[in-house]
């Protein structure tokens, strides 16, 4: 009885997931009338401009995690070793932007870095670019903190810093050759998470006027009766493969955990 | 007829048989111990009896009645288990309240109870506390107020003490001991202690791969092993091997001792056991004795363990510290004292 | 020298600190600040008053019925996944693979998501046509229209059921099956054993994962854009036009909607944080 509820409920479940995964998948082969193809893909894959936000957000993905490492990984690592006591606090922090919409955030960086103000960011387009860049960081924040602070709990912080330290290791020796590797995974983790929402961010992006594969998903979708399903498929496989790597990540290094 | 009787009792998980043909009556009001090394199947004797495992066969009977397709919820059974099991987001008074509280008594029943039950454990100021602010020691009394508030037939205690401190373990076993003989419930106790089976049971079980080896008081289990895994597992022995000189009268030598057991024993060989404590240095007041070199003195404060070879076979023996006399050095021979009465025939 | 070195200590975090209010804290109050200002600057109620109007009123109560509907429904469905899963008897297998899908599902938000539940529930979507042709269900004369509350609500579920299943499968782990014993051998059936002993321990969770849903569909704005155009009036779509193209024709306005989702998402995590300190009273 229990058993037949349960098998009931995930079935149901499933149900509920499978059908808009094959109804895109279906939509996306059905360019040519009566028979499945490919065309729309290669309609797609051959649009300039696919390749250009494409390549576009790949880029700003990689900055993002770039930028991501940067900032979480010395603060996490300074705050665990140092001051401890305001860890709540940080942790607090860098949930706030799962709570505050990113639109609201965006347009918080309109008017404060608008053309007129003390900073106008939003003046040039590298300027823009950065900003995006920013908010992109505030988005993978949580996920990024999450994972590195998880990384370095599971290593001794301390002893490993005081035994490079009397080998004679300055801070960005420690931090690259010392706390780096052993929370590669961690990041690791990390970053493809911020891949994954990155590569498929619309609001800050189209706020900006930015190039990004998000907008053009969302323009596609206005325009085309069959490419933006196979957009979607092809958003899909990248998900799931950041999600897959994320995985084998994780898994990986709860096996490393478990040999050492 | 018994209070709670298990006839025939087995359980296998798939193809591993882990219970085997089980028996046990218990009287009411009874202390019975299950004892035996971990994995060999008491805890899994427990849970049948409380329901959370169905037997592959066998009959379980508590006053007379057939439990076995009863639900743990029809079974008006008391449970204490190994990590307190508390409900951690209930107040103790609440979690000793828990049982009467399902069954819809009054409120103003259950607070009589819960106050009785706390003063019985001695926790009458902490009824308002959560569990994660007891000690170990307090929680296992409040797991044990819980279990006997809606007034059980049995009361099932699965390692209760594992969890705790050598100190707190010592006096909470007698704590547990003394509830239960003053409300004279039938309490069936799991330990892989024997210390703790031994000192407060009435009877104890020793199991052995799911068997139940002997059924007996303390000191039978202790003075009169039935088998050699009792012998073995239940304080320390020493194994003798003996020739058999005369089947009939029971007439053995051990080295180069003659002993009369006064008793038949079949074969060439027998299998002698001999608790270390039953062997004294120097022949004084016993019936015979042995000769043999020491191999090892281990100084242990009051008690000093000294190993012996007798012809080949090896004897552990104790004698008490004393300053009076020098213990034996190793390499010296000795002459020990015992009394063939003390000699356990092994079969098995 | 001694004494410097505490603010030396707090130097490490300069870089963090300078991000966050640069790039999260300083937005933010702009925006609240910006709310009780005129163009020239001035102090004023003016704006916040302009939010009670009909249309952006309706527009906050859909989006709060939306993420409310959509984070209980997420809860609810994700819970009896989960549960079913790991208590329900299921061969273990199906955890690992469920946990991960769940991961791929609950980032697979935005234009993408929309797109599928268009090609699926939409006018020529795989289900509507399917009912129609084979069973002569009518989905559009029944009422239903992707682009509605229910078909946004339906639509969100697809990142908030899998959220909830990632965040209560640990705390589902957590149950100690001694807990369950413990409360059946003292009588209790199934149902009082949920309700007095395993959802109470699990509030906090479900209570947390409310929130964070709640906000998650507070604040989604790509799927909503992507499914409905500009059709449905819900807050973060309206945001979203007035930061483009001042729909509303006062700028100051769209800081003063700005506010209200900063105001509702906040009060969303008040209320949780006072209900999960009065329901954590057990835990250290
Ligand atoms: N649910 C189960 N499924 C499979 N094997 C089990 C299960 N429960 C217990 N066993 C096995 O049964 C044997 C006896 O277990 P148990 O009764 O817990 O032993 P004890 O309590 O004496 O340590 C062990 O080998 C254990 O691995
Ligand atoms: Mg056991």
């Amino acid at each position: 009885m229990k058993k037949f509820a349960a098998w009931a409920i995930l079935l149901l479940g499933v149900t509920y997931f499978v059908l808009p995964l094959i109804g895109m998948t279906e939509f996306s082969l059905s360019m040519r009338r009566g028979e499945y193809s490919f065309d729309a893909y290669a309609k797609v894959l051959a649009d300039p401009q696919f390749r250009q936000t494409f390549g576009y957000s790949v880029i700003m993905s990689l900055m993002t995690i770039a930028v991501g490492v940067l900032l979480v990984v010395p603060t996490a690592f300074w705050v665990q070793l140092r001051l401890p006591q305001i860890r709540p606090l940080i942790e607090f922090i860098t949930l706030l932007p799962l709570v505050i919409p990113a639109i609201v955030t965006v347009f918080g960086y309109i008017r404060l870095y608008n053309t007129s103000s003390w900073l106008p960011l939003t003046g040039s387009l590298w300027g823009t670019n950065f900003l995006l860049l920013m908010g992109y960081s505030t988005l993978s924040l949580p996920y990024m903190y999450r994972a590195v602070d998880t990384g370095l709990r599971a290593i001794d912080v301390r002893t490993l810093t005081e035994a490079a330290q009397s080998l004679g290791a300055g801070w960005v020796l420690i931090l690259a050759r010392v706390i780096m590797p052993n929370v590669l995974v961690a990041v690791l983790s990390g970053a493809f998470v911020t891949f994954a929402i990155v590569m498929g961010e619309f609001t800050m992006a189209a706020l900006l006027n930015r190039p990004a594969f998000g907008p053009y998903l969302q323009l596609m979708g206005a325009n085309k009766a069959y490419e933006p399903f196979a957009l979607a498929v092809i958003a899909f496989a990248i998900t799931w493969a950041c999600m897959g790597l994320f995985q084998l990540v994780t898994r990986f290094s709860k096996h490393t955990k478990a040999a050492g | 007829m018994s209070f709670l009787t298990i006839e025939n009792l087995e359980k296998s998980f798939g193809a591993n048989r882990v219970v085997k043909d089980f028996d046990l009556s218990v009287e009411k009001g009874e202390f019975i111990s299950l004892l035996g090394p971990s994995g060999c199947g008491k805890t899994t004797v427990l849970r049948m009896v409380a329901g959370f495992e169905t037997p592959s066969s066998g009959i379980i009977r508590i006053d007379g009645q057939e439990v076995v397709r009863l639900k743990p919820n029809q079974r008006n059974i008391g449970m204490v288990f190994q990590a307190y099991a508390l409900f951690p987001n209930l107040t103790v008074a609440q979690n000793v309240g828990f049982g009467l509280k399902v069954k819809g008594t009054p409120k103003s029943e259950i607070d009589t109870r819960v106050a009785e039950m706390l003063d019985l454990i001695g926790l009458s100021d902490l009824g308002g506390r959560y569990p994660f602010q007891l000690s170990g020691g307090q929680q296992q009394r409040v797991a044990l107020a819980r279990a006997l508030a809606p007034r059980p037939q049995v009361l099932l205690l699965d390692e209760p003490l594992s969890a705790l401190d050598a100190k707190i373990r010592v006096s909470l076993r007698n704590e547990i001991r003394e509830i239960q003989r003053r409300l004279g419930i039938t309490t069936i106790f799991v330990t892989h202690d024997q210390e703790e089976a031994l000192s407060m049971s009435d009877r104890v079980v020793v199991m052995h791969e799911g068997i139940a080896d002997q059924v007996g008081t303390p000191f039978e289990i202790y003075n009169a092993p039935a088998t050699r895994f009792v012998a073995n597992f239940v304080g320390t022995l020493n194994t003798l091997e003996a020739r058999v000189l005369d089947p009939a009268s029971g007439r053995v030598t051990l080295g180069q001792t003659e002993i009369a057991l006064n008793r038949p024993l079949p074969g060439p060989t027998a299998t002698l056991g001999l608790r270390p404590e039953m062997v004294s240095l120097g022949r004084g007041t016993h019936d015979t004795a042995l000769s043999g070199t020491i191999t090892e003195v281990d100084f242990l404060g009051s008690v000093i363990r000294l190993r012996a070879d007798l012809g080949g076979q090896s004897l552990a023996f104790d004698t008490f510290n004393t300053n009076r006399i020098a213990p034996p050095k190793v390499g010296d021979r000795v002459e020990l004292g015992i009394d063939a009465g003390d000699l356990l025939v092994i079969e098995g | 020298m001694r004494r410097f070195r505490p603010s030396l200590t707090w130097l490490g975090l300069l870089p963090f600190a300078a991000f966050v209010i640069l790039f999260l804290f300083a937005p933010t109050m702009k925006i609240v600040f910006g709310a009780f200002q005129r163009a020239d600057g001035s102090f004023t109620f003016e704006n916040i008053a302009g939010l009670f109007t009909p249309s952006i009123l309706s527009s906050y109560w859909i989006s709060i019925k939306i993420s409310v509907a959509s984070s209980a429904l997420g809860c609810l469905v994700g819970f009896l996944m989960a549960a079913a899963v790991i208590l329900g008897g299921l061969p273990k297998g199906i955890r690992s693979p469920l946990l991960t899908f769940s991961g791929v599902a609950s980032n697979f938000a935005g234009v993408p998501l929309a797109f599928a539940f268009l090609a699926t529930l939409g006018p020529l979507g795989l289900v509507t046509v399917f009912l129609k042709t084979q069973f002569g269900i009518n989905l559009r004369a029944m009422g239903f229209n992707i682009l509605s509350f229910w078909g946004l609500t339906i639509t969100y579920l697809f990142f908030q059921i899998p959220l909830m299943i990632l965040i209560i499968t640990p705390a589902i782990d957590g149950l100690k099956r001694e807990w369950r014993e413990a409360a059946q051998v003292l009588g209790a059936t199934g149902a009082q054993y949920w309700r007095m002993v395993a959802l109470p321990i699990l509030f906090p969770s479900i209570l947390g994962t409310f929130a964070l849903l709640f906000a998650n569909a507070f604040g989604a704005v790509a799927t909503a854009i992507a499914l409905t155009g500009s059709s449905l009036n819900i807050v973060p779509i309206m945001l979203f036009a007035q930061i483009r193209g001042d729909v509303l024709g006062n700028p100051h306005l769209g800081y003063a909607m700005a506010l209200g989702m900063i105001v509702v998402t906040a009060t969303a995590n008040v209320i949780y944080i006072w209900l999960r300190l009065r329901a954590e009273r057990w835990l250290k």
